[in-house]
Order: C-alpha cells, then structure tokens, then sequence
C-alpha cells in the first residue's frame, strides 16, 4: 500500500514498512506515560500526531512555533506529567535560547525530530538548517542520537525517554529524511 | 483620569489569599514582584526564557487540572509569546488564568516603549484567541474580579493590569532554576530523581 499526503502540493509517498516506525513510537509514547506532546506538524510526524490525537488519555498540543513546546514540555514536568515535543529540523533553530530553561533547570526533554535538507530534497531553503540542526542542539548542551534505518527507530527513542526521564537529560532524537521517503513534485 | 495602579500591590492582591494557587512569574519585574508579595515554594521564578512563561504555565495547567494556575507576566514577556496565546486558546485549560502587568515599557533595559504604549491590545489579542474571559484592569476596585477568577477554574482567563512605569526597589528570588524546579514539584507531592 502506498499513503499519498498531500502537503501544499506536494505528495510523500509512504510504504506500509515506513509507516510502521511512528507505530512503534507511539507505543513506546504510551509505555512511558506520556502525557503531553506537543508538535509543529511534519509530514514524517503526521501518523503519530493522529494517534495522540485519537488517544483521549494524551493530550495533543498544536503550536505556533516550535519554541514553544521546549516550555510547555518544562511546564508538565513541574506538574508531574511526562511529555516529548515532535518538530521538523527546521523548527530546532525556533527553539536555541528556549532551551536555557531546560539547561538551567535540569529538565527532562524528548524532542523527535524529522530530518529535511539531507536526503533527496527538492527545497534549499531546508539545508541551511538542516546542516545546523545536530551542532546548535549540541551547542545548547542537548544530547543528540539518530536513527536512519525503520529498524533502528524504536530502539532509540526507547533509549531516548530512558536518558531524559531517569537522567534528567535533554535528547533530540534526529529521524533521518531517508525514512521519510523522497518528496516529489505533482501538480 | 485616575493614577496608574501600583505594581507590587497588584501582584500583592493576586497571591494575597492564594490557596492551592500554582504561580510561574515571567522574567524581570514580574518575579521581583510575585517574591516581594511573599516567597513560596509553588512559585516558579523566570530568570531567562523570555516568551515562554504562558506556555510553562500551560503544560502545568494541563497536568494539573484540578489546580489553578496563575501565570503573571510583564508586557514585553508576554508581546514575545504571543503566538502562545492561540496555543492556550486552542487548549482552553479552565484552570489556567495569565495576568499581565502592563507597563508598556521594557523595564528591565531602561524602561523603553514596549508595543502596549504603541496600541497593541493584548486583551483583544487574547479575546480572538478564544480566552473564556478577558479584562482590562486600571482600577483597584476591578482587581477583586481577577482574584475570583483565578480560582473559579472558568477559564482560561486572562487580564492586563495597566501599571505605573517605574520600577520598584528589587527584590530579588533564588536564580538556582534546579533548586526552583526541585522545591515547586515537592510541594505538589512529586520526588526528585
């Protein structure tokens, strides 16, 4: 089967194996007890952003800019929920002097993060930053891992929401684009 | 027309009878001011992050629901998260309130014009956000009328406080934003790691 989504005219096609990863996340979301997650929509985030939204025991929070989900995420931690922040790379830049809070704080954060601007892209204006996005989240002390491979998905978010919510750490989890799938053109 | 109120009273007034009130204060005059009313371990200091208070006070909203959460935030603050206030709107938490203490100016740089003195209408921004309750506050006398709101969970509310532009003698809380974070959660029975 192949899942057409259709984002201002342009079409991701999605292979049933790659659809299963945000599956799989979304399971480790519920083992965990995660309770908030916030998001900036991505085409490679938009299953998982339909399940939390078809869970009523989470709550899905849409934002504005991607900044904001770096304190919402710190907020929920001060009144004892768990909660992980789903972006595309883009967004990471939106979020550099939020995350002094994290820092200064220690507070747990999971950020997942799907990757533009490295794999087969069609638009330059996401290399910029997406050249930046591992070096600026290690500038501000967040500990980065990444998973290219559909295999290699749950295994580390697992390790992930392991690292931040024991070990009070900041982790970005990098998707790799090539799990997304090239983007192509249609009319 | 009448005198500017006084901020320190006003945030006084907020926490006066505060109950089981969860207070985040944003950076600047705001904190000064939520500490010189009394310091308690449910207050949450902002040292930094600027824009960020309203959305910190959001996810706690959300995982405290049976507990009203007071954010109270300075103009510029606030005018930096604005686009905040559609994601509080889109949650509509009803134990959420955010009260900004308007000054209209960036008091802790030299008290320059912030937006507020230029027209910018933060309750109107707030009211098409989808806030359940929005007020302009010049008046002691409406203050009573926010301190309701705070623990009516009928919300979410939100209030500009028009104040005097002068900054008070500081008052200044711990900046240790882990020892911040550690004594607000043992006051709602949650451990440390």
């Amino acid at each position: 089967m192949v899942r057409g989504l259709r984002i201002f005219g342009i079409v991701s096609a999605m292979t049933e194996t790659q659809t299963g990863w945000p599956d799989g996340i979304y399971d480790l979301l519920k083992q965990a007890g995660v309770k908030q997650v916030a998001y900036v929509p991505d085409a490679g985030h938009a299953r998982l952003i339909e399940r939390v939204h078809a869970d009523n025991d989470m709550k899905a929070v849409v934002l504005t800019s991607e900044e904001e989900g770096i304190a919402l995420c710190c907020g929920a931690w001060l009144g004892g929920e768990r909660s992980v922040l789903l972006m595309q790379s883009s967004g990471v830049g939106n979020c550099i002097n939020m995350l002094s809070l994290v820092e200064n704080c220690r507070f747990p954060l999971l950020a997942l993060v799907t990757m533009r601007g490295e794999w087969g892209e069609f638009n330059q204006w996401q290399e910029p930053m997406s050249k930046a996005t591992q070096p600026s989240l290690e500038l501000m002390g967040v500990t980065v891992h990444r998973a290219d491979r559909a295999d290699d998905v749950t295994e580390t978010v697992a390790a992930a929401l392991d690292t931040a919510f024991r070990s009070d750490q900041a982790v970005a989890v990098l998707l790799g684009q090539r799990l997304i799938g090239r983007k192509e053109w249609t009319k | 027309m009448s005198a500017l109120l006084e901020r320190r009273a006003v945030v006084k007034r907020l926490v006066a009878d505060r109950r089981d009130l969860l207070v985040v204060a944003g950076l600047g005059s705001t904190a000064y001011d939520l500490f010189a009313a009394g310091d308690h371990p449910a207050n949450f200091y902002l040292w930094g992050a600027m824009g960020g208070a309203a959305m910190i006070g959001l996810g706690l909203a959300l995982a405290q629901p049976q507990k009203p959460v007071l954010v109270v935030t300075g103009d510029g603050e606030q005018l930096m998260g604005m686009g905040g206030l559609a994601t509080v709107g889109a949650q509509r938490p009803a134990n959420l309130s955010i009260v900004v203490i308007d000054n209209e100016r960036f008091g802790e740089t030299g008290l320059q014009r912030s937006h507020t003195a230029y027209g910018t209408d933060l309750v109107g921004v707030a009211k098409s956000c989808g806030f359940a309750w929005t007020r302009e506050i010049r008046a002691e006398a409406q203050l009573g009328e926010v301190v309701d709101r705070l623990h009516a969970k009928a919300g979410p509310s939100f209030a500009v406080v028009k104040v005097a532009p002068v900054n008070p003698p500081r008052a200044l809380p711990a900046r240790d934003g882990v020892y911040l974070k550690n004594r607000f959660r043992e006051s709602l029975g949650l451990g440390v790691n």
